[in-house]
């Protein structure tokens, strides 16, 4: 009797596990077998296929994009045994998840959480849709680490908000519809003077200046607000509550820069294999060049550790509910081991591993060395590892500033 | 820093000066924005040799003034502090070649003009991306040479190359048989595949039987002293910009985290001094070498390196854009690293000729 229950569950899952196979047999377009999420690139503008916006409407009609976002607001309510189904189902047809970016996953858990009925039924289920593209209003010149000292003011005006000021190294910010803001409705309270704020990028008085990367595009832009009117229901939360809205959006943030997933895209192939390939075996199959084998061999001890540290903090969140503290050792960790790693692919390829453009390279050798150089703001960006370790020191092991 | 001369001191100068004045990182972006493939302004390194550079290591009697390495490596610093692009390094290189390995013939050809800047050398050794000069399939018959080198530095704007053979070094001057096909690489120097087909040859017979292995250690010094200039550059910018910035209504420089990073890098940058000057004095003195280059290189990839990274991080966004000029340095460090030995080679080296 007491092992009825989980042939239930069971036979249940085995039933989702078809309805999503057969899902994917249907609407899957084979050619997009092995491609990544177009939208999720980090640089460049979102150029869609017939077949890949033909893959997003049908993810997006679903909420399976989402998968555990509540079926009211489109997402796909399903519970997490199902998105774990759902996910193993997907790499075994090869097929990505076609809805991301930032409102994916910063923006839309956020206000999940503190948004208020009528805000979360107009801007969630257009996330889940894959329709509409946040971008995060957070830095301003003299406002980056020190968050707080953020400027740009929205003046009250009765039913709107005037918004002044300038934002900076806003990603997507060229191409997104819509950017979630820290702005300062207070002056005289450094935290508690800052609201969360929703802003239309294409309202009057919004302009937006690519800056180029060193990585040659220009992913991000500084963005300026010219009396700029911000109808009063896009305040999220109240008056005041920015500052505790904005940094529950921020370890979102960390835990998905740092999350395994989104480092695995930035670095492509295993470092053993790039090696095989550029440097060569012996006849016993070991890497020919001794030095570079044991470094790549204790890169990897560390990258499993890592791999299995996220594991651990996100089963344990799960029991506890939420994000936990670990997300900053999450960040600072998986942040410097990505860059580690790119440093490494370079320098086993050597200088075919350093191609800028035109000829003698291979697309993927080309795209490594951007991504390369991207990869360099992830230490930067999402709070900086030096501000991941004052998080550390100060709240997780209590060691304050001296008095 | 090494004791300098009188003479020394004077040159050093005279390059910091012209560096910064002439020759600063918004000439870099002229030459990057113009985009011809050789990759450096001919009139500045007309006005380089000019003043002697590309002769410092050059005999008097073949047009040079023989100011000895330490001298030669002064200026490649300076320069490499505004990374001023010019095929000195590689120039250099090659006269040493012949230098070394030349007749007297040889020598009268090409030192004069190469002392002058009237023509420009390079060495192309490397068949891989990776440096091993154990790998080397060109060959020479009836004196015609063939073969295909890999990156050749400076290819574009080279009359002669010194080209590693199966048997040796020889020099082949460009023009007909010569193909290049440009490898543009991150930092947007010249690089070239470059192609001898049945190419007239004329063999470096003169010197030892060591003499690719000494060219090379030559090379990976001179290149070291480039990487040495940019390492000091990024930690003034960085320093600099640390000094400045505020955040948290203090400028950063006043946190202690920053403090004790920027001391680590202060203390790495004088161990990569030492080692890089070191390798010169060697070379000047004749003696060990072989282990003394070696470790300079090696010294130069592990702190420029580390600089690199650190220099942009502690920047934060702004060091991120092209619009701030770390990130020329980042781009240039990794080809240097990578060129004449990157650290899994220079380490083996290290270990062979030390004897475990
Ligand atoms: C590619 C990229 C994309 C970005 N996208 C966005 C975006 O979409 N939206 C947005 O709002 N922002 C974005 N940012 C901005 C990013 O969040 C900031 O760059 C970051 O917060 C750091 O601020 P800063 O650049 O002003 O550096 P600074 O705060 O000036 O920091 C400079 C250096 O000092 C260190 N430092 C600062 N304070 C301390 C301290 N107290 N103790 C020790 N060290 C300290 C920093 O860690 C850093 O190394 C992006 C940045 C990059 C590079």
């Amino acid at each position: 009797m007491a092992t009825q229950p989980e042939i239930d569950t069971h036979s249940e899952e085995e039933a989702f596990r078809e309805e999503v196979r057969q899902f994917l047999a249907t609407h899957f377009p084979p050619e997009l077998k092995g491609e990544g999420n177009p939208g999720a690139g980090i640089e460049g503008d979102l150029d869609e296929t017939e077949a890949q916006k033909k893959w997003r409407l049908a993810m997006g009609e679903r909420g399976w994009g989402t998968p555990t976002w509540p079926k009211e607001y489109g997402g796909g309510g399903l519970t997490r045994k199902q998105a774990a189904i759902l996910n193993e189902e997907l790499a075994k047809a090869g097929a990505y998840n076609p809805i991301g970016g930032m409102g994916v996953m910063m923006f839309g858990p956020t206000l999940l959480e503190f948004g208020s009925e009528e805000q979360k039924h107009e801007h969630i289920p257009p996330i889940c849709k894959g329709e509409v593209r946040w971008c995060q209003g957070y830095s301003e010149p003299n406002a980056g680490s020190d968050l707080a000292n953020l400027q740009t003011m929205a003046e009250d005006k009765g039913d709107h908000y005037l918004v002044n000021g300038q934002k900076t190294w806003t990603s997507g910010g060229q191409w997104a519809d819509k950017c979630f803001c820290l702005v300062r409705t207070d002056r005289s309270d450094k935290h508690k003077g800052i609201s969360f704020l929703l802003i239309d990028m294409d309202v009057p008085g919004v302009e937006v200046k690519p800056i180029q990367m060193i990585s040659g595009m220009s992913p991000f832009c500084e963005t300026f607000f010219t009396d700029v009117k911000v109808p009063k229901e896009n305040l999220v939360g109240e008056e005041g509550q920015g500052w505790t809205i904005g940094k529950r959006l921020l370890q979102h943030e960390r835990t998905n820069l740092s999350g395994g997933g989104s480092m695995a895209r930035l670095m492509g192939a295993s470092l053993s294999d790039i090696a095989k390939k550029y440097i060569g075996t012996d006849s016993e199959g070991r890497l020919a060049d001794p030095v570079m084998r044991d470094r790549i061999a204790d890169f990897e001890i560390r990258w499993n550790a890592f791999l299995l540290t996220a594991r651990r903090a996100a089963e344990e969140s799960k029991a506890q509910g939420g994000v936990s503290e670990i997300s900053s050792v999450l960040k600072k960790v998986g942040t410097k081991l990505g860059q580690e790693r790119a440093e490494m692919a370079i320098e086993i390829m050597g200088l075919q591993g350093l191609g800028w453009e035109g000829e003698g390279f291979t697309d993927s050798e080309l795209r490594g060395v951007r991504a390369w150089l991207f990869g360099k703001a992830t230490t930067i960006y999402g709070g900086s590892t030096e501000i991941q370790n004052n998080i550390i020191a100060k709240r997780v092991l209590g060691m304050l500033d001296h008095q | 820093m090494a004791i300098l001369n009188e003479e020394q001191e004077m040159l050093r100068d005279m390059a910091r000066d012209w560096a910064k004045n002439e020759s600063p990182v918004t000439e870099w972006r002229k030459v990057r924005r113009d985009g011809d493939e050789a990759a450096y302004d001919r009139n500045a390194y007309a006005t380089m040799s000019e003043m002697g550079w590309a002769g410092v290591i050059i005999p008097e009697d073949h047009g040079g003034s023989d100011f000895g390495w330490l001298s030669a490596g002064l200026v490649i610093e300076e320069l490499g502090k505004t990374i001023t692009a010019s095929p000195l390094v590689a120039s250099t290189i090659a006269a040493s070649a012949i230098i070394m390995g030349g007749s007297d013939e040889q020598k009268a050809k090409w030192l004069p003009k190469l002392a002058s800047g009237e023509a420009v050398g390079t060495i192309a050794v490397d068949e891989g991306p990776r440096h091993d000069p154990s790998q080397i399939e060109t060959s020479v018959s009836a004196g015609k040479i063939s073969g295909t080198k890999a990156f050749v530095h400076e290819a574009h704007g080279a009359d002669v190359f010194v080209v590693a053979a199966k048997d040796g070094l020889y020099l082949a001057e460009k023009g007909e048989g010569v193909s290049l096909s440009t490898r543009k690489l991150a930092d947007l120097r010249s690089h070239a595949e470059v192609t001898f087909d049945g190419v007239a040859a004329d063999k470096l017979a003169s010197g030892k039987d060591t003499l690719i292995d000494d060219v090379l250690d030559r090379a990976r010094v001179l290149t070291a002293c480039e990487m040495l200039g940019m390492a000091q550059a990024i930690f003034d910018t960085t320093l600099d910009y640390l000094k400045q910035r505020v955040q948290f209504n203090q400028v950063l420089a006043t946190f202690q985290a920053l403090q004790h990073r920027m001391a680590d890098l202060f203390a790495d940058l004088a161990l990569m001094r030492s080692a890089v000057e070191g390798g010169l004095q060697a070379i000047d003195g004749g003696f060990g070498i072989s282990r003394a280059a070696t470790q300079a290189k090696a010294e130069a990839n592990r702190v420029l390196h580390l600089m690199s990274r650190e220099g942009i991080q502690l920047h934060g966004g702004i060091g991120m854009t092209d619009e701030y000029d770390i990130g020329f340095y980042l781009k240039r460090a990794r080809v240097l690293e990578a060129s004449f030995g990157d650290t899994s080679y220079l380490k083996r080296r290290f270990a062979e000729l030390s004897g475990y």
